[in-house]
């Protein structure tokens, strides 16, 4: 009896694994997998271009032409390494005579087989490896009778052996000391903070606002709900183009309407623009303008989001406590800070912790706005930069490692805090 | 009946006369503003002079018209005649609007002093009033900044760089020209910078990675949800964890051995990357709503001699329709719309997705009308689909909360 249930349950539990395997596969390889390559290629030397492995190449030039039987043919073969960096394990470079090629002399370390001539460097080439080697021949009639390519009679192949760059074991820790002592660290690191926490902060604020305008039937909240909706659901490379334009310092809609209204003297220029002085009693102030601008975007396009989620809590709030206050003579504002804020806590501090972990590894919205000028640069502009800009595929890997490492202690501190919630 | 009227309702009154006239003149002269080529200008003093007249005049009528808000649009639209008096040229147009705008702000003056009594003020009228003020004042707000940028985008397709040169602040644009002319940015874009072909290929990178993430999630979240087997719990835990890593991280990596597998420039290689970004959540919501489904049915299913795929075909699946439709749309919208994939892998545009192609247009040549002409090419069908099937995307957003 216990052998049929046993056996049961290891059927149950073998079907369970075959209908997981797919979606683990895809996961494992496209997620998981990525994220441990990162820490592994932030620790090697590779650039763009060591991406694929390096290769070998022979290049014939005749550099004496034979005019008629009997002449001299003088040939060239320019080998070389492909990559700069990367050296190969071992080259074995093959050329085949074409009938009416006679060798007059062949090169050190050369071999003639019948009519092939071969060379092995079991040592291999060193990367940036280059070697001109020159060979003499005399042509017969038989040269100028066969449809050999006069320029390149022999079609010269190489064959070789190297370890995939990305593969090799040299490790280092230049990549983080280049990405930590970079003069500009400490402010993308603080910028990288500031923008998250605040842009947060603001959606969070303007999706209560909104929730709580919306939370009570009348006619037209449906359509308001969805339009709401609107700068969430819409394409990012779409809208941060139609900021980009109305903001404009000289066509777009925001600068004509401040000085319009007099508000504005001359036109800003809104995402370029480091710092904005205002004159506040007699102080200046700086305000840091792109910053400020690409804040006010995320606050934006992201409080659809808490709206939704602040919305269904207060739907989900019990109508007998609003009773009760009306009851004991509670005003419109007592009620809010009393009762309805209190029952938010929950909700707004996951919400607060998510944006601030989504926001904080954003790219799209700081790249297409600013493309991280101005005091924007955020850490995942400097993954990007350091990568693909500087084609530095190892800086790039170890800003992400750090990126990631911070973010591994959001999300504990997430995952602790809503654990507390469902225990609540 | 008591008919004087208090001294603070006096200043209520007048109050909220000043800030409904104020409101409802100055979205008038905005609106005029951004609408046709003329800049309308408000003095703001005077608007608010008028605002504290008509809130005066509507708490002294009130009572004696026995309370009837249709008297009040002819308040209104009586104030408009001092407005008149000190107001600039007038075309018949504007005339008409100020009649119509003052009309409209002396309803709005009675709609917002309704149910506050001429006297004995208490304590919770005013706080009735203020939260009045600012809940107008929130949807104000709320709907201009949302509208806004959309219909600067949608105005912008239309218009050449000389038309928006000439008056940044006019959003409208002239339906007379010939169509040709008017949709010229959109004939440009879907033709000369192949945007055509980009529809066709996001929307087949969407579909496809609607499929390749539905068919793995909904057995994962089965096998989940209905099987017993060791690590269970652990599997369950991890799935959200997976959903917060993010892109950046992997971006690096993948785009280093997609490379070398000559995956990267490809439909396929973006395909497996979007389905792999979505599986989780896709996973997670699925898990969470086949928790809800009774499983007395498939229990009995199961003893009748149906095997499991029989009894996720025939029963579960059916069961699912509204909530696979809500995962498949969601998964749909965030292939349409992701940007930085596409832009780091595509390199051929023959297989540029709208995203992708957007970037092309991004350049000092080509004018400010394609580039929005494109991004309302790119936004349409996602709004539309949104609308369509609003209260299936909203769950969808609220059971996964869509990552962005």
């Amino acid at each position: 009896m216990k052998k049929t249930y046993s056996s049961l349950a290891a059927r149950e539990a073998r079907l369970a694994f075959w209908m997981l395997l797919p979606a683990f596969t895809i996961v494992a390889a496209v997620i998981l997998f990525p994220v441990v390559a990162n820490f592994w290629l932030s620790f090697k030397t590779v650039g763009l271009g060591d991406l694929r492995p390096p290769t070998a190449t022979v290049r014939e030039q005749v550099s004496t032409a034979p005019e008629q039987p009997g002449d001299e043919l003088v040939l060239v073969f320019r080998m070389r390494n492909s990559s700069r960096t990367v050296p190969i394990q071992r080259v074995e470079v093959q050329a085949s005579l074409p009938p009416g090629l006679n060798p007059v002399a062949i090169p050190e370390h050369w071999q003639l087989d019948d009519s092939t001539v071969t060379r092995v460097y079991p040592e291999g080439w060193d990367g940036g490896y280059t070697e001109d080697i020159e060979f003499l021949f005399t042509v017969s009639d038989a040269f100028f009778t066969s449809d050999v390519d006069p320029r390149r009679p022999t079609d010269p192949q190489t064959i070789s052996r190297a370890r995939n760059p990305l593969l090799s074991a040299n490790l280092t820790l230049e990549n983080f000391r280049f990405v930590i002592s970079a003069r500009e660290f400490w402010t993308v690191l603080r910028t990288s903070f500031v923008y998250p926490f605040l842009g947060a902060l603001l959606s969070i604020i303007m999706g209560i606002a909104a929730a709580q305008l919306l939370n009570r039937n009348f006619r037209g909240q449906g359509v308001l709900r969805g339009l709401f909706l609107f700068p969430y659901v819409a394409p990012v490379i779409a809208v941060a183009f139609t900021w980009v334009f109305f903001l404009d310092p000289f066509s777009g809609t925001v600068n004509t309407l401040a000085m319009e209204l007099g508000i504005l003297e001359q036109p800003i220029s809104f995402l370029s623009e480091r710092y904005y002085r205002v004159e506040l009693f007699g102080l200046t102030v700086r305000l840091p303008l792109a910053l400020t601008v690409v804040i006010l975007f995320d606050a934006w396009r992201y409080f659809p989001f808490s709206f939704l989620f602040i919305l269904a809590r207060f739907q989900a709030i019990p109508d007998q406590l609003y009773e009760s206050a009306d009851v004991d003579g509670a005003g419109h504002f007592r009620k809010f800070f009393s009762i309805t804020l209190p029952q938010l806590y929950g909700v707004v501090t996951t919400l607060f912790l998510l944006r601030f972990m989504w926001t904080f590894n954003k790219f799209d919205d700081v790249f297409l706005l600013t493309g991280g000028a101005a005091g924007t640069r955020t850490l995942p502009i400097q993954v990007y930069d350091n990568a693909f800009g500087r084609a530095n595929i190892g800086a790039g890997s170890a800003a992400a490692v750090i990126l990631f490492v911070l973010l591994a202690l959001f999300m504990t501190l997430y995952f602790r805090t809503i654990r507390e919630d469902i225990d609540e | 009946m008591n008919k004087t009227v208090s001294p603070a309702a006096l200043v209520v009154a007048l109050i909220m006369g000043a800030l409904s006239t104020a409101l409802t003149v100055g979205i008038w002269s905005v609106v005029h503003t951004l609408s046709t080529p003329h800049v309308l200008e408000v003095s703001i003093p005077r608007l608010l002079a008028i605002g504290v007249a008509t809130g005066l005049l509507w708490v002294v009528l009130r009572e004696r018209l026995g309370g009837r808000y249709r008297y009040s649009w002819a308040v209104g639209a009586l104030m408009s005649g001092p407005w008149f008096v000190f107001a600039p040229s007038l075309s018949p147009g504007i005339a008409v609007g100020a009649v119509v705008a003052f009309a409209v702000a002396g309803r709005v003056t009675a709609g917002s002093l309704r149910g506050i009594p001429a006297h004995n003020l208490r304590q919770d009228h005013i706080e009735e009033l203020a939260v009045r003020i600012l809940r107008t004042g929130a949807l104000v707000f709320f709907v201009s900044i949302v509208l806004f940028p959309f219909l600067f985008m949608i105005s912008s397709s239309f218009k050449t760089r000389a038309e928006y040169l000439s008056d940044p602040l006019n959003l409208g644009f002239s339906l007379s020209q010939p169509p040709a002319q008017l949709f010229n940015g959109y004939i440009e874009v879907l033709t000369r910078f192949n945007f055509g072909m980009y529809i066709f290929n996001s929307a087949v990178i969407a579909l496809a990675t609607v499929v390749l993430t539905l068919v793995p999630a909904i057995l994962g979240a089965y096998a989940v949800t209905r099987l017993k087997f060791p690590g269970r719990q652990l599997l369950s835990k991890s799935i959200l964890l997976i959903y917060m890593f993010p892109a950046i991280v992997l971006v690096i990596p993948l785009y280093s051995v997609f490379t070398q597998l000559g995956l990267r420039d490809t439909r396929l290689g973006l395909l497996i990357v979007y389905s792999a970004m979505t599986i989780p959540v896709a996973l997670y919501m699925l898990r969470s709503y086949f928790q809800t489904l009774p499983r007395d049915l498939e229990e009995a299913a199961l003893i009748d001699g149906l095997s499991r795929f029989g009894v996720i075909l025939q029963i579960t699946l059916p069961l699912s329709v509204p909530a696979i439709a809500s995962v498949g749309l969601y998964v749909f919208m965030i292939a349409w719309n992701e940007f930085l994939f596409a832009f780091m892998f595509l390199d051929s545009p023959g297989i540029f997705t709208l995203s992708r192609g957007m970037i092309m247009l991004d350049d000092q040549e080509v004018p400010r009308q394609f580039l929005m002409a494109g991004a309302t090419v790119i936004t349409v069908p996602i709004m539309f689909l949104f609308f369509r099937f609003q209260r299936l995307l909203v769950g969808g957003l609220t059971a996964g909360g869509v990552k962005g």
